[in-house]
């Protein structure tokens, strides 16, 4: 028997993705469905030499995270949606400071308290626009173990590249069912690891003068450094600026680092887009549901394809129009009232192509629920 | 192999969960399988109808969620009642005799099991009982080998209990064995 084969619950591929991806701080304040996330982190970072922290609320648990990553170490928390709305504050303070750090929500239905024990995947636009301010971020999502140890890997990537919080949005289904993982060798899949300055101590250290190729190298926090660290606007050396030039090249830089690499943080998987006349496009479990729709209706001839968006902030809307050109019909399938499927209709030609297929009232999609809607569409009635 | 879906039904503390991770788990560990459980949380885990969902296939398994089960198994009265209309026609709705007083008529094979009985009388201990049941299902479906799932079992439980729960999945398998058509 191989070690390296596990048969785990979501929630636990990503802790083993954290720790590959070299996570040394977990602060976080449990909450069904990602308690497990905490549970495992307590057992598996302290026999590493590493932290974790139950903290008394979110509010500091993300605060915990920003400031262990400012010195140095990488830094995550997990959470559902109330813990997430908590969590806003400081995460505005991480993208203004640009700290890299991972927020893992494992999503429940919601507003408030909601349902805690069922699946939805309504905080997509939260994890877009739930910080004031104009800003940027990456939200990223997956469907299956193998696929959620990698793209936790790839939100800590990311983070480090664009010095920029990440959030991974999972969902109930991903996060509590159990199936097979396999932990890819050391170097399998590519870890960034922190980008540090190369001034020398007592040398003066700009902390947000981005290189030519537009990364900040960082310092670590307490070390060979001294800087200003705010959420204020602020000029290169960290201190508050209202200076109007300085604010909009801020500004500009933090939205513009991510906009501008699309290319390179969009994660997508394709089935049987080819010749698909009828586009799915999906993410998360739901993508599970959506999937075997696709290759149930495959297998009877009906053309039939899904797009999977892994990656669904920023939005790849070049992706999404180039996918879906030649479809006649696009089927979003998500758990809430239309999410993303209003991003797809402004990424498409004609967004009147573009339905909706869901559910928002705690159950799991099933391909019945996706059958019927494209039964309607093809005029045949449910 | 036909992809086989089983729903395991009882109440919290049963050890019905326990069964479905380790019946799941040993096809993916030991059977090179693939497999998926997933289970109801809140309140329904507490007490109440529990339940837990297994899919066991060698190709991939997209919906991890069982609408219609080819194999029910319900453990007390409370979780027939609630699941024996979503039986697969044609599939096997196991229940214990102690437990269960099957009424309905459905279009499965009905097999009733003096499980729990045999643990106290043969064993003594009722926390090996749902390690009967997993034997049983597996002597009425051969779906993995009682091997596969003692190599699962010895991973998880401490050294001192395996003798009880091979002594249990073998009662098991002999009664599911027995009951084949």
């Amino acid at each position: 028997m191989n070690d390296n084969i596990k048969f785990v619950q979501g929630n636990e591929a990503c802790v083993e993705a954290a720790l590959y991806a070299g996570l040394e701080f977990y602060a976080g304040y449990p909450i069904t469905p990602s308690t497990e996330i905490a549970e495992h982190m307590a057992v598996r970072l302290p026999k590493l030499g590493r932290r974790f922290i139950q903290m008394e609320d979110e509010i500091s648990s993300i605060c915990a995270i920003v400031g262990a990553s400012l010195t140095g170490h990488k830094a995550m928390t997990a959470t559902s949606g109330p813990g997430f709305s908590l969590m806003q504050e400081g995460l505005g303070y991480a993208i203004m400071a640009e700290i890299p750090c991972v927020i893992v929500n494992v999503m429940r239905g919601g507003p408030s308290t909601g349902l805690p024990t069922s699946p939805s995947q309504s905080d997509v636009y939260q994890a877009r626009w739930g910080v004031h301010g104009d800003h940027a971020i990456i939200a990223l999502t997956a469907s299956n173990h193998q696929d959620v140890f990698e793209m936790t890997v790839h939100a800590f990537n990311m983070a480090e590249t664009y010095r920029t919080p990440v959030i991974l949005l999972l969902d109930e289904v991903i996060g509590h069912m159990r199936e097979r993982l396999e932990i890819p060798g050391p170097e399998a899949i590519p870890v960034v690891d922190r980008l540090r300055t190369s001034v020398r101590a007592g040398i003066d250290y700009h902390p947000y003068l981005p290189r030519e190729d537009g990364r900040l190298p960082m310092s670590d926090f307490g070390s060979e450094h001294r800087y200003n660290v705010t959420g204020l606007a602020h000029d290169m050396w960290g201190f508050p600026s209202s200076n109007p030039g300085v604010v909009h090249g801020l500004l500009r830089h933090l939205t513009d680092k991510i906009k501008n690499n699309v290319g390179n943080i969009t994660r997508h998987k394709e089935y049987y887009l080819e010749d698909a006349r009828t586009v799915l496009i999906s993410y998360g479990s739901s993508a599970r549901s959506a999937l075997h729709v696709v290759e149930h209706q495959r297998a009877r001839g009906e053309r039939l394809g899904l797009l999977e968006l892994q990656s669904l902030w920023p939005f790849p809307y070049g992706l999404v129009e180039e996918k879906c050109a030649y479809a006649r019909n696009i089927i979003v399938v998500e758990m809430n009232m239309g999410q993303i499927t209003r991003a797809v209709k402004r990424a498409v030609k004609d967004p009147e192509r573009v339905v909706l297929a869901n559910r928002i009232d705690g159950v799991f999609i099933t391909p019945t629920d996706i059958k019927n809607i494209l039964r309607l569409i093809q005029g045949k009635g449910v | 192999m036909e992809r086989l879906r089983l729903v395991f039904s009882g109440s919290g503390g049963q050890g019905v969960i326990t069964a479905a991770i380790i019946l799941a788990e040993a096809a993916v560990l030991h059977e090179d399988l693939i497999a998926t459980q997933a289970q109801a949380y809140g309140p329904e885990a507490r007490g109440g109808a529990t339940r837990s969902d297994i899919i066991i296939s060698d190709s991939p398994i997209r919906y991890p969620k069982v609408t219609q089960p080819n194999v029910l198994v319900c453990l007390t009265q409370e979780s027939y009642n609630k699941f024996n209309p979503i039986i697969r026609p044609g599939g096997i709705l196991l229940t214990d005799t102690r437990f269960v007083k099957m009424h309905a008529k459905v279009d499965a094979r009905q097999i009733q099991l003096p499980m729990y009985r045999t643990v106290m009388d043969e064993i003594g201990k009722p926390i090996v009982f749902n390690i009967c049941m997993l034997g049983a299902v597996i002597g009425l479906t051969d779906v993995i080998s009682p091997d596969a799932v003692m190599k699962a079992l010895t991973a998880r439980i401490p050294k001192g209990f395996i003798d009880l729960n091979k002594q249990a999945l073998e009662l098991g398998l002999a009664m599911g064995e027995a009951a084949r058509p």
